[in-house]
Parts: C-alpha cells; structure tokens; sequence
C-alpha cells in the first residue's frame, strides 16, 4: 500500500515538531454499493503507528468513520537524529510503510 | 372498487419497499452514554482543556477536518493517554482512537473524518490517574457521507 510521511528537513534538539501522513487507501464503509447492487465489503485500515529509532510515540485504531485516504498529523519531540517510521495495516492484513529521515541539528 | 384496492395495496407495498433506504437516509442519533462509560470506567469526565476544531457547517460528510488538541504538560506522571472520538448519528459511533505517550509532546491530532449527517461529536481524552475529559462539538453537515451509494 502506498503512503507518504513528511517531516521537517531539519528540528531543534527537543522540540516539538509535526508528522503527517497520508494513506492511500479507499476505506470502505460496507454501505456502498457498486454497479451490479452487490454490496462492497468493508475494507479500512484499521491500525497506525509512528516509531523514532524504534521507540513508538504515536498510534490509532481507525474505524470506518475515518474519511477515504487518511490523513494524520501529529507531533513528536526531537530527541536525536534518526528514522521516522510509520507502519499500517488494514482489516485484510494488507500491510504498509513509509519512512522519513529526522536530522536533529 | 377492486382496482382501488389494488392500487391503494401497491403504494402501501412501494412504500415499504422504500422504507429501509429512508430509515437510512435518517440515521437517528444512537445512545452513546454506554460507549462513554466503557471508556471511562464510569468515571465523570471534566469539561475544559480540549479544543475541538471542526467547520460549523461541513458541506460534504464524506470528509471534514477534525482537530482536537488537549491541554497537558506531557510529562512521563502527567499526559493524555488517548483521545476517543466519537459521532453519535454515524452508522460505527466509534470513528478512531489515538494514542500518545510523554514522546508525543503535544496531545493534538488532525485528521478528516466522516459524518452521517447533522450531529454532535463527543470527543473524549484519557488522562493518566483515570482522569477524563469531554468535549461537545456540533457539526451541520449539508451532504452527509453514506447516502449516496452510487459514489
């Protein structure tokens, strides 16, 4: 599954800074219907985490009440320089994962 | 007379075939109180220290922009645990549940959620030592997610 993670380029030794990332992913609710009247199983992503060298700051269990593509932002603190890993997975066990570069100047 | 009643029966039984799609198109607003208190433990929660940003008016339920951000110092003896975000006229009241720990710095979190309909979103942040806030927010939303099943 696709997604993207952004960072700041660069972040001061203990501040706070913001984490975003999109998900692409349709997440469907199972209220849908396609063409033929069948209806569309539910399908969302159902789990999120955020990890700085190895250490989890952040996660989310997401329902069907979160819209198409999600979206997240939220912060850290800037400890040391390292990577930002945020890994998904949705209700199917279809697994995700993005990466981002911290420099902590 | 017969043809009368043949009528009259076919728009009762066309009404009762439309029925369930109306019923859906008006989702009523679900009891959530048992949903607050499972998170809560029956605790009362406080109000205050949560700042619930989302449109007065959401022209389409399909995606608008929740921010919620909870007062607290985030220390490893003081920080928001998780925020519960709930929309008591969805079809899954439960819309996510986010995590924080003192790594976190700040308890704020932006997302796109999706609403039914008009309603009232209850937002609920889990303090350390079982304390609990709450916040109301209410939400006019002009075209609700869910309805259109051709999308």
């Amino acid at each position: 599954m696709l997604g993207r993670l952004q960072v700041p380029a660069t972040v001061r030794k203990g501040e706070v800074f913001e984490v975003r990332v999109l998900v692409q992913h349709p997440m469907e609710t199972g209220f849908r219907r396609d063409m033929n009247g069948a209806t569309v199983p539910v399908n969302v992503v159902d789990r999120i985490a955020c990890r700085i060298a190895g250490r989890e700051v952040f996660s989310a269990e997401l329902g069907t009440g979160i819209a198409a593509n999600p979206y997240l932002v939220f912060t850290a603190v800037a400890e040391a320089s390292g990577t930002v890993e945020v890994d998904w997975s949705d209700d199917r066990g279809e697994k995700g994962t993005a990466s981002a570069v911290l420099n902590v100047v | 007379m017969r043809r009368r009643g043949f009528l009259g029966a076919s728009v009762a039984a066309a009404g009762a075939w439309r029925l369930p799609a109306a019923a859906q198109r008006f989702q009523p607003a679900q009891d959530i109180r048992p949903m607050i208190e499972a998170i809560t433990g029956g605790a009362t929660p406080e109000s205050g220290g949560i700042q619930v940003e989302l449109p007065q008016i959401a022209e389409n339920g399909n995606s608008v922009p929740l921010r919620v951000r909870v007062d607290s110092p985030m220390t490893p003896a003081d920080h928001v645990r998780a925020i519960h975000v709930l929309a008591e006229r969805n079809p899954r009241p439960r819309v996510a549940v986010f995590h924080f720990g003192p790594a976190s710095g700040r308890a704020e979190i932006t997302t796109r959620v999706r609403l039914a309909g008009t309603q009232v979103v209850t937002v609920i942040a889990e303090l350390t030592d079982r304390r609990f806030r709450v916040a109301r927010t209410e939400v006019l939303v002009t075209s609700a997610a869910c309805l259109d099943e051709s999308l």
